[in-house]
């Protein structure tokens, strides 16, 4: 009888782990669902157009999104204010076709949560064809206007920098013809050094970039 | 896999009471307890919830049932069509999902024993389930029109099920002579993707406009409006202009009713047309098996709770995609895959004996105008309070004063989008 006992006690003990492993993430799995079908498995997206999410910093990710999310800036502005948990997000409009229309589909407690979620990944580098004489010309224009903030030849996310190491050439380049275009918004020190870079090599600079980052795959 | 024959059927219905007439009834718990889910069809809906199950609890059995060895999917097969595309690029095959333990079975299903708790396959198997799945996408109502039949559908393809119709369909694209008429005859609602019979217009009209550029496309429709209308009507003109005419149903009076192969001609109440290809979109219903198993009601359709995308009709038995009444979601691939996805959540819930959460959907629907203009629908839903519908919370159309630089990303972006969702369906 006691043996029995020990048995249910220990089974119950099991079911209720396992349970409570599978209950502690559920809800996190139903909003980032809904992100992976697009952006990857666990963030990283197998096609060139769409970014990875996986290992970004949350702060960047959430100025993202609720960029995204507002379209006006002082509403943007208002939101990011009013929540000490966006303390350190930074206001940067940006365009984008799609994702405008879906970001406003999420509360701001749920892009938190795909914030927390992505940034908890592990990036994995795609791929990617390059040209090795553009992609050392890109190394040279990386070391010099952009490692400060993109720190570890770009695969880092501290202090809230975008992960350019590994990102997909296509977006990448989308994403920089926006910025240039003043598409998206960006951070005076940044526009400095794309101001720099333009004067040194002109428009050849971004491609120079784009094949470096892309020539890092891991 | 177990054979149905009635010895072990008995094995397998005595097994539980052995059992427990040993006195080992707490062990038993752990190791008869393995929960069991059946999922049939391995499209956009059923191999996500084959995986999604799998993802979230290893420890349920889980089994495949699916017809074909290959699978070709329906995005990006009118891309096909139009010839910029090569059909082997949308077939795809099971293995990556068995790397997930789930146990991949290649045969029809073609009963349920909702008693019992079985799937029967043509094959004679029999799989016992706690809970089934049932993603079996459309099946054509042969017969809606007169004289379309499946022999009718060898001359005049429908391609709504994307594999040798679609590469029927291309290869008469391919053999017709410039100057010559191609008739699309698109179903009213409800049916598989609701843009697609206009992104298939497109892509003929590209194939046609730099190969056979004398040549005509008549749409036939029973709608009087239809999704992305306005997009795809500035679409039209602005790369096609002349080359596309629209006959909306209140002119058709409801579409085509009757066809002749033999003569290649279709009719409506009002005209008789004769084409040099003719592409027919059927009305459809569910999956012959949810026709089979009774998960239909008088629409043809599969009702649901919206909030499980359990059956109303038979307890136990959830289904998704196509064949389910989503209230709110168009049928595509993508919503196949959302539903899939809260379906998954709410098994491993309730085999769990846990609550389910607040479920989230979302639809991203790309149409390929021309391959440097493409356009989009997207949308973010959650279940309305009444659970009576998916209610759209945001989401809209490409602007329609999107600029060459977005109209051609988005192609991209749509490229992207089947690179991810195929991985995420097969591996």
């Amino acid at each position: 009888m006691f043996k029995t006992m020990k048995v249910t006690g220990l089974l119950a003990i099991t079911i209720l782990l396992h349970n409570a492993a599978i209950a502690d993430d559920r809800a996190v799995h139903m909003i980032t669902d809904t992100c992976v079908a697009c952006h990857g498995e666990q963030g990283n997206s197998v096609g060139p157009a769409i970014p990875n999410l996986s290992g970004m910093s949350p702060n960047y990710m959430m100025a993202a999104m609720l960029a995204y999310k507002y379209d006006d800036e002082d509403k943007l502005e208002e939101v990011i204010d009013s929540d000490s948990d966006f303390e350190d997000v930074e206001i940067f409009p940006r365009y984008s076709t799609i994702m405008g229309r879906i970001a406003k589909g999420y509360t701001e407690a749920e892009i938190k949560m795909i914030a927390e979620y992505f940034s908890g990944l592990t990036p994995k580098f795609p791929s990617q064809s390059y040209d090795s004489e553009l992609a050392t010309a890109g190394a040279e224009l990386h070391e010099l206007h952009c490692e400060k903030c993109h720190e570890n030849e770009g695969r880092s996310a501290e202090d809230d920098a975008g992960i350019l190491a590994g990102q997909w050439k296509p977006y990448f380049l989308y994403t920089m013809s926006d910025f240039i275009s003043g598409e998206r918004a960006m951070p005076k020190k940044m526009k400095k050094e794309l101001d720099e870079i333009a004067d040194a090599v002109g428009d050849d600079g971004i491609k120079q970039l784009a094949e470096y980052y892309a020539s890092i795959t891991g | 896999m177990k054979k149905l024959n009635r010895r072990n059927f008995i094995k397998l219905g005595g097994s539980s009471v052995l059992a427990g007439s040993a006195g080992l009834s707490i062990p038993n718990i752990a190791i008869g307890a393995t929960k069991k889910v059946v999922v049939i069809g391995g499209g956009a809906g059923g191999t996500i919830a084959a995986k999604y199950i799998r993802k979230a609890d290893p420890s349920i059995d889980v089994t495949l049932v699916e017809t074909n060895k290959d699978y070709h999917t329906c995005f990006m097969s009118n891309e096909v069509i139009g010839g910029d595309r090569k059909i082997e690029t949308i077939r795809h095959t099971y293995e990556g999902l068995k790397k997930h333990g789930i146990n991949v079975v290649h045969s029809k299903a073609i009963g349920v024993d909702v008693n019992s708790k079985k799937v029967i396959t043509e094959s004679k198997d029999s799989f016992a389930y706690d809970r089934l799945i049932v993603s079996p996408g459309i099946s054509i109502n042969w017969g809606a029109i007169e004289g379309y039949d499946e022999a009718a559908a060898e001359v005049m393809p429908h391609a709504w099920k994307a594999g040798n119709q679609t590469a029927l369909l291309r290869k008469q694209l391919e053999s017709m002579d410039d100057g010559g008429l191609v008739i699309l005859a698109p179903p009213g609602n409800p049916f598989r993707c609701p843009p697609g019979p206009y992104e298939r217009v497109c892509q003929i009209a590209h194939y046609l406009k730099h190969n056979k550029p004398k040549s005509k496309i008549l749409i036939l429709d029973a709608k009087d409006k239809f999704s992305k209308q306005g997009l795809f009507t500035q679409g039209w003109k602005a790369r096609y202009d002349g080359m596309i005419e629209w006959v909306p149903g209140a002119d058709t009076g409801g579409g085509v009713t009757s066809v002749d192969p033999s003569s290649m001609t279709v009719s409506t109440d009002f005209d008789d047309y004769k084409a040099d290809v003719v592409n027919v979109i059927p009305p459809q219903s569910a999956g012959k098996i949810a026709q089979i198993a009774g998960l239909t009601n008088d629409s043809g359709w599969c009702p649901v709770d919206l909030g499980t995308f359990e059956s109303t009709i038979h307890e136990g038995i959830h289904v998704i995609g196509d064949a389910s009444i989503a209230t709110g979601m168009p049928k595509s691939g993508y919503a196949a895959n959302s539903q899939a996805k809260v379906c998954a959540a709410a098994v491993v819930a309730s085999l769990n004996d846990l609550d389910m959460v607040d479920p989230s959907y979302v639809n991203t629907c790309y149409s390929l105008v021309a391959p440097d203009y493409g356009i989009s629908v997207a949308a973010v839903y959650r279940l309305a309070e009444d659970r009576s519908s998916i209610a759209k919370v945001a989401g809209g159309l490409t602007p329609s004063d999107a600029n060459a630089d977005a109209l051609q990303r988005e192609v991209q972006y749509a490229y992207s989008w089947y690179d991810n969702i195929v991985a995420d369906m097969f591996s």
